[in-house]
């Protein structure tokens, strides 16, 4: 039986193979050496650069830009990753359109900034592919750190504290280690296993050890690794999934975004997916866009982003709404869910007009009705399961300066940390920062 | 990592790149910057006899020849000397030699062509701490008017004289630094070694006017109406600097006479370059000026990089590598044929190489009317302008003929090693024995 587009319900195997081949191949290819020098060869070489400031990890991006420009790719590399180990997924998945290259001084005078992931990624995959480590891990100091969840804070902190001498245990809950970039993270942005071979050539630097399906909380306890170690770094992200609270929502058919972007990851044959015909994402940040956009890759007819606020309160980029809308995903702003309707399985979800008052969120009596047979809740991520005693701030773990949490010897940082953007970016600074004020506290 | 330290004439320097003697190394505060920023050692801005100070113009002092998107290829300047105090350019080198004792630190000169000038300024410098000292027998513009500069550096004569006073006077290592405003380079290289140089440095600036305002019609920088030639520099002279060290390096008479590499020495290779050529070091100034004191550190990263890629752990291993390469027109192999080879699936089908063969060269390459571009071997003469002008890396190659395979241009096989200097039409071609 052929199945298409049009085909109703939720199902499998809506397009040819060679479509899935092409929907979900890489969205940025490498760049070619000539196409990388020519980007590069616009970079000013600013003084005090407004982009190195934009960059959560401080990444000299003028001087590697100009290590491209003079043939030395590897060396860029070198100063990409000295400062953010992570640079190739960095590469990938940083939203550079509000970081770096908004403030590229070409983006100011000319709206044309300088590629800079681009030319991250050439540079750091050029490294990469040669198979070597850049760094070399000092002396053993004989201390142990544990560190709970192998994304991209857990790693950061993992490979600074490893690189300084020290032994290190990860404790992941998941199968595969990296956290949302293995997970998490939409499949076209990180195609080709980069995620897997990325981890793989983080641990290289060796005196890392990665223990999967520890789960704190459930396998493993803060108290027992506090007492096993000479320090802890807690980066296991957000678990948790903020529910709708709308009548209906345990319907069939209704899922979080994050499940669904974690299956398409992992699938071995995307043509064995099943995407919905009509398929309605609630939310507006990444996750949404993701989830969106993979759906209409799947070869779903219609799906639609419904955000309860207006197109600049998004926090999804605007270079991210553009691609869900070039992608034909249609965005709905300003109305938020009341009621998922359906007979055991959705059939429609009805929104409710907001409008947004300095009072908050006004629900207005005017609603409408789209038609959905798969439901995405992509509306935040909490912290599940934080451990008794460490401080908390607005639902994450409380920090103060590099990471220190309310508890001596535990430091956290990423998504389950309070403060700071929910990044890629943004975990491996935390991750690197704690590291470094662990290795301090260690040889103090 | 490869190890960048260098031993130059005995002062030794954690790399090989040093700020040549410029407006960038004119006070404390700069020098103070750039061995902070990683620079391995300073050629201090050239001091002049004691009393009143050179003054230098109110206007503008540098003129500057751009490519697209205003990048800096040449800059022009007529500042002089130094136009601070003797005293005080001499306490601030002590300062920061006594900061930076690990980092060159060279005094450049320039006094009046007299001996009793020369043995004073050297007296002057003796406590600075200072690794050395250059002799600017170079600048071009202004100083030249008075007798000093390159009006000593164009007389081997003069150069011979005052080095020999320099090494009579100091036990300070001496390097001479040379202008290219003369027809032969060896020949004032010659006569600094015959006055007891321990190094020559070159090139200093090129005698240049970069443009003329076509509306108040003068050269720039315009001074008032009025403009002047300048020294030249930048990366649009280094295949000039290039050349010269060569032929230094090279020169029987002068084997062995170290070399401070300066023009152009914008990149890592830029430096790897001249020192393949023999240059020990290299002195830049542009590149800083352009880009700041920071472009060091690509410098390093680059040159350790290439080391590391092609196992060399000491500067020296490269030092003078290509010189044996360099060699007379005469003695190249007439019997090396090259064909050129259009790579079908990289060409973007510009034209250009067309152009530029049937219009100026040998009208060896055939244009179809779907605007297929392919060589005629029997046209060929490999001159490479094809590939010169193509705007694709490696969309045309050349191809080596095997010995015994015929050339399609000449239809006779290709053979074995021979130059100008047998060949048959060479009136004083020597019968090969």
């Amino acid at each position: 039986m052929t199945r298409s587009q049009l085909t109703p319900g939720v199902v499998a195997g809506r397009l040819g193979a060679e479509d899935y081949a092409r929907n979900f191949a890489d969205i940025a290819p490498k760049l070619e050496p000539h196409e990388a020098r020519v980007a590069a060869d616009r970079c000013y070489f600013c003084h005090d650069a407004p982009c190195m400031t934009a960059c959560p990890t401080s990444i000299d991006i003028p001087l590697f830009i100009r290590q491209i420009a003079t043939g030395t790719p590897e060396a860029a590399a070198r100063t990409i990753f000295s400062q953010n180990i992570l640079g190739g997924m960095c590469a990938r998945v940083c939203p550079t359109e509000t970081l770096c290259e908004e403030v590229c001084v070409r983006e100011t005078a000319e709206g044309k900034p300088v590629e800079i992931g681009r030319l991250q990624r050439f540079a750091t995959d050029t490294l990469m592919a040669r198979g070597d480590h850049p760094f070399a891990r000092a002396a053993a100091t004989g201390k142990r750190v544990a560190v709970v969840g192998a994304g991209p804070a857990g790693l950061a902190a993992a490979h600074r504290l490893a690189m300084k001498g020290h032994a290190v245990t990860i404790y992941d809950a998941r199968g595969k280690a990296g956290g949302l970039n293995e997970y998490g993270i939409a499949s076209y942005k990180a195609a080709g296993g980069f995620a897997a071979a990325e981890v793989e050539w983080l641990l290289k630097i060796g005196g890392i050890e990665v223990r999967h399906g520890q789960a704190l909380g459930r396998d493993i306890t803060l108290d027992a690794l506090v007492a096993g170690h000479d320090a802890v770094f807690l980066g296991m992200g957000l678990a948790g999934v903020n529910a709708l609270r709308a009548a209906g929502e345990d319907c069939e058919g209704v899922a979080n975004a994050v499940d669904f972007i974690a299956d398409l990851r992992q699938a071995a044959d995307l043509s064995k997916l099943p995407v919905g015909r009509d398929v309605v994402v609630i939310g507006g940040g990444m996750t949404a866009v993701d989830a969106a956009v993979q759906s209409k890759l799947l070869g779903a007819e219609n799906v639609t982003i419904v955000y309860r606020r207006g197109k600049s309160r998004m926090s999804a980029s605007e270079h991210e709404q553009d691609h869900a809308t070039q992608t034909g995903v249609r965005i709905i702003h300003n109305a938020a869910p009341v009621a998922v309707h359906g007979n055991g399985a959705v059939r429609e979800v009805e929104f409710a007009y907001t409008e947004d008052t300095p009072e908050g969120l006004r629900l207005s009596a005017e609603t409408f009705r789209l038609k959905a047979d798969q439901v995405f809740k992509a509306i935040g991520q909490t912290l599940k399961g934080a451990p008794e005693g460490l401080k908390t701030e607005g639902g994450k773990i409380a920090v103060t300066g590099p990471g220190r949490t309310s508890v001596p010897g535990v430091w956290a940082g990423g998504d389950c940390a309070a403060g700071g953007e929910d990044l890629t970016v943004t975990a491996v600074a935390e991750g690197r920062d704690a590291a470094e004020d662990i290795h301090a506290s260690l040889t103090a | 990592m490869a190890d960048l330290t260098t031993n130059f004439i005995g002062i030794k320097s954690p790399n090989p790149f040093w700020l040549a003697s410029a407006p960038p190394t004119d006070k404390e505060y700069n020098v103070r910057r750039a061995f902070e920023a990683g620079w391995g050692g300073v050629v201090w801005k050239t001091l002049g006899s004691e009393g009143p100070p050179v003054v230098n113009v109110n206007g503008p002092r540098y003129g500057v020849v751009y490519g697209a998107d205003r990048r800096v290829l040449g800059i022009n300047n007529i500042e002089l000397i130094t136009d601070r105090p003797l005293e005080v350019n001499l306490r601030e080198i002590k300062s920061v030699k006594r900061d930076y004792p690990d980092r060159a630190l060279i005094i450049s000169l320039m006094v009046p062509c007299d001996e009793d000038s020369w043995k004073d300024i050297l007296a002057r410098i003796e406590d600075t701490g200072a690794d050395g000292v250059e002799l600017n027998f170079g600048c071009p513009h202004g100083m030249a008017e008075r007798g000093m500069g390159s009006a000593v550096g164009q007389v081997p004569e003069y150069i011979e004289m005052v080095t020999r006073w320099v090494k009579q006077y100091s036990r300070m290592p001496c390097i001479v630094k040379l202008t290219p405003n003369i027809t032969d380079i060896r020949r004032p290289a010659e006569a600094a070694k015959r006055g007891g140089a321990d190094a020559v440095s070159l090139i200093n600036t090129i005698n240049s006017i970069t443009s003329v305002d076509l509306d108040c019609f003068a050269p720039e920088p315009t001074i008032d109406g009025k403009g002047t030639h300048g020294g030249y520099c930048g990366p649009a002279v280094k295949p000039i600097a290039l050349n010269m060290v060569a032929e230094i390096a090279r020169s029987r008479e002068l084997a062995g006479l170290p070399i401070s590499g300066i023009g152009g020495v914008t990149t890592w290779r830029d430096a790897a370059e001249f020192m393949a050529l023999g240059a020990g070091n290299v002195q830049v100034c542009t590149a800083a000026m352009t880009y700041g004191f920071k472009v060091v550190q690509e410098m390093i990263s680059g040159l350790s990089q290439y080391m590391d890629d092609k196992g060399m752990t000491s500067t020296a291993e490269l030092v003078g590598r290509a010189v044996p390469n360099v060699t007379d027109w005469q003695y190249l192999n007439l019997n090396y044929v090259t064909k050129a080879v259009i790579d079908q699936e990289a060409c973007i089908k510009c034209g250009r190489c067309y152009a530029a063969c049937e219009d100026t060269s040998h009208q060896a390459i055939a244009m179809s009317e779907d605007r297929t571009f392919s060589v005629k071997e029997e046209e060929c003469v490999a001159c490479n302008l094809c590939i010169d002008v193509c705007p694709v890396e490696n969309c045309i190659t050349m191809r080596e003929l095997a010995q015994g395979e015929v050339d399609q241009r000449t239809g006779k096989k290709v053979g074995t090693y021979a130059n100008w200097t047998t060949h048959p039409n060479n009136p004083g071609a020597q019968a090969a024995e």
